[in-house]
């Protein structure tokens, strides 16, 4: 009995069960297309945030005012003014393995040009904060320390303000936007860096000199952070000494005090990040997995009634001549077919709701070539492993009895 | 009866019995005849004489409890489950009561399904067998009708056109005419009566007492022995029997 026979026989049968074959299928097809769309979510979401993270750069420091929080309550950054303008200075001038050094203070208000408003945040930073970032000037240029000593009223914004305010087209750089009643000059447009993985925009931002926002806008005199990058990642560790070592200095603290700020390495973020985003994918592969298996039980479940509704046919097929690894070998193929075809069927579904979350949510997607042909064999495997024990039964049965059965 | 032909099947005092709990049921206490090819052999008896466990060991389905079988020349009794299966792929052909066709699978892809385990034959191949059995029973007009599109007449001929589409040694047929009425059941001995005309090799187990005048020979069984074993010298025609029945038999 060779095997092209064989297959023709159980496509056959199948053909004349189509609606059953395909009510058995929506389990794997359901299975197949969960795993292989969260799979692509986990995944997505995990090599966006590695991307940002190296477009972010990864050798960046933050530092924010106020200890680590263990239980209890803990007061918001913003509200503790520990850090100051001579922590930031004595970093920038003490230190060997820090490249570059920015204060940082935020305010977020509504924006206004002409007719158009929006709702924003103003990012008052030094220049230095280009670098940390990896932000670039597209249009115009970016202000210069002689603005920060003068607290100049200007800015440089993002590109999603832009299209707020300038949906015209008009060449923003020159304009004089308001913020909070605060007019000011646009000297230059960023570089767009559109969506993050988390969804946020990364474009929606007006970014001012340090000294403008801390004295026209917050009227305050502390910084609300500190952002740095080490000369290069390996160093990021001996940064983050030297800038603790400065910090506790200044802020006067004994050596069995916690510390009164908090630093946070790029690459702490971004391993915390990818452990996140890794037990996620675990957890939705998981549950997708689950109905892979419910899928599988299904085929079980019907290829047993088959058997048993066949009795006849395969008792036939046995006086005729067929041996019962034959018909072993008919019904492993028949619930291979279903649940391979399920897994084609399912794999195109898969992809097309991925694409579709992708489209509709902006959820960083990728599928991974592996995935889909994990599936495959996942599927294969489980039209055998389902299929074995109702073929086996089926091949087991005598032919005298099963010819007689009704 | 020309006895100078081939010995297709020699049964060898063959007896076959079935545990039932504690007690053993004899089926077969002793059976022993010879068949060679071109015969027509009825066997007839009452019901529990061991007419289908009889058919069932020549078939090649059960093997005796003791006793020697030989299907053309080929020692069955020791034969493993795989062998015999083959065997009943080249040498058998089976005729069932219920006449046991594929469900909605047409008349030319049933008659097929024997070659089908026999890598021996291409489809090609395959096809025109199964087209010839067809326009030897009489249905080569009827090739791709479904089998539930089918009179019961219709479908037992598809059932023999199967059986006779591996060239078997011998044709085995368990009350064939058992579910058609007594019109159908004449026509399907015409056929069988044109198939022993051309030589073929068939066993015949019925209820019905008047087939045996019909066959070239007749075996009678009873509590699972040989009773009688009878040449018929003076075969009735059953094509004239059936043009002498009336128009509406039943
Ligand atoms: N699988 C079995 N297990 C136990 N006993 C069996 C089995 N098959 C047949 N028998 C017994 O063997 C005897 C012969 O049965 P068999 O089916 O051969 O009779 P039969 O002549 O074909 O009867 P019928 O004309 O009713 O078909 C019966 O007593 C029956 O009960
Ligand atoms: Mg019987």
């Amino acid at each position: 009995m060779n095997f092209t026979n064989l297959f023709k026989i159980a496509v056959r049968a199948l053909a004349n069960n189509k609606l059953r074959g395909f009510l058995t299928m929506l389990g794997i097809i359901i299975g197949v297309a969960s795993v292989i769309t969260m799979l692509a979510i986990g995944q997505g979401s995990k090599r966006s945030i590695q991307r940002e993270i190296s477009e972010m750069g990864s050798n960046m420091i933050m530092i924010q005012p106020g200890g680590e929080m263990r239980g209890g309550v803990r007061q918001s950054a913003e509200d503790m003014q520990t850090l100051t303008l001579s922590d930031y200075e004595d970093i920038v001038n003490e230190t060997r393995y820090v490249a570059a050094t920015s204060p940082s203070v935020n305010s977020s208000g509504q924006i206004i040009y002409g007719a158009n408003n929006a709702p924003t945040t103003v990012y008052g930073i030094s220049p230095d904060y280009m670098q940390i970032r990896q932000y670039k000037v597209a249009e115009g240029d970016m202000f210069t320390e002689r603005d920060i000593l003068t607290a100049a009223k200007v800015c440089v914004i993002g590109q999603t303000v832009v299209d707020n305010l300038f949906p015209g087209g008009e060449n923003p750089v020159g304009k004089v936007i308001r913020f909070q009643k605060l007019p000011f000059r646009v000297v230059g447009v960023l570089q767009s860096k559109g969506y993050n993985s988390m969804g946020m925009d990364q474009d929606d931002l007006i970014l001012a000199p340090y000294t403008t926002v801390q004295k026209k806008i917050l009227a305050i005199t502390h910084l609300q952070g500190i952002n740095c990058s080490a000369l290069e990642e390996k160093y990021t560790d001996q940064a983050i000494e030297e800038i603790s070592e400065i910090l506790r200095r200044n802020h006067k603290l004994n050596p069995t005090d916690e510390d009164d700020f908090t630093i946070r390495s790029q690459q702490e973020l971004s391993s915390m990040l990818t452990t996140t985003t890794d037990m996620m994918t675990v957890l939705l592969a998981a549950v997708a997995g689950i109905s892979l298996v419910v899928g599988g039980i299904g085929i079980m479940n019907i290829m047993y009634v088959s058997v048993t509704e066949r009795t006849r046919e395969i008792g036939l097929r046995m006086s005729i001549g067929a041996k019962g690894r034959d018909i072993l070998a008919q019904f492993l193929i028949e619930s291979v077919l279903i649940s391979v075809t399920g897994g084609l069927i399912g794999v195109v579904f898969g992809v097309g709701a991925s694409l579709a979350v992708n489209a509709i949510a902006h959820f960083p997607i990728f599928i991974q070539p592996w995935s889909v042909l994990l599936s495959f064999v996942v599927c294969t495997a489980t039209g055998i492993f389902f299929g074995w024990y109702p073929a086996k039964k089926a091949a087991q049965l005598d032919p005298i009895e099963a010819i007689r059965y009704e | 009866m020309a006895s100078d032909m081939k010995e297709i099947i020699r049964l060898e005092d063959i007896r076959r019995n079935f545990i039932v709990g504690e007690e053993t049921v004899h089926a077969l206490r002793g059976i022993s005849f010879t068949i060679r090819e071109g015969e027509f052999v009825t066997i007839v008896g009452t019901s529990g004489s061991g007419k289908s466990t009889l058919l069932n060991i020549l078939g090649c389905l059960d093997t005796p409890t003791s006793g020697e079988y030989f299907l053309d020349g080929v020692s069955v009794r020791t034969m493993g489950k795989n062998a015999r299966a083959t065997l009943r792929n080249r040498k058998i052909g089976f005729v069932f009561q219920n006449y046991n066709l594929l469900p909605k699978t047409t008349a030319v892809e049933n008659v097929e399904l024997p070659l089908m385990y026999n890598s021996a034959y291409s489809a090609a191949q395959r096809r025109e067998k199964a087209v010839q059995a067809l326009i030897a029973v009489g249905l080569g007009d009827r090739l791709q009708h479904k089998s539930n599109q089918m009179s019961g007449g219709q479908m037992q001929r598809v059932a023999i056109a199967r059986a006779l589409v591996n060239d078997p040694a011998v044709i085995l047929a368990d009350e064939a005419t058992g579910n058609l009425d007594t019109r159908t059941s004449f026509e399907i001995l015409v056929l069988l009566q044109k198939l022993h005309a051309e030589g073929k090799t068939i066993i015949f187990v019925t209820h019905n007492p008047e087939i045996p005048q019909y066959a070239s020979r007749n075996i009678t069984l009873r509590d699972g022995h040989v009773t009688s074993d009878t040449t018929n010298a003076h075969i009735l025609s059953a094509a004239s029997a059936l043009a002498n029945l009336p128009i509406n038999d039943d």
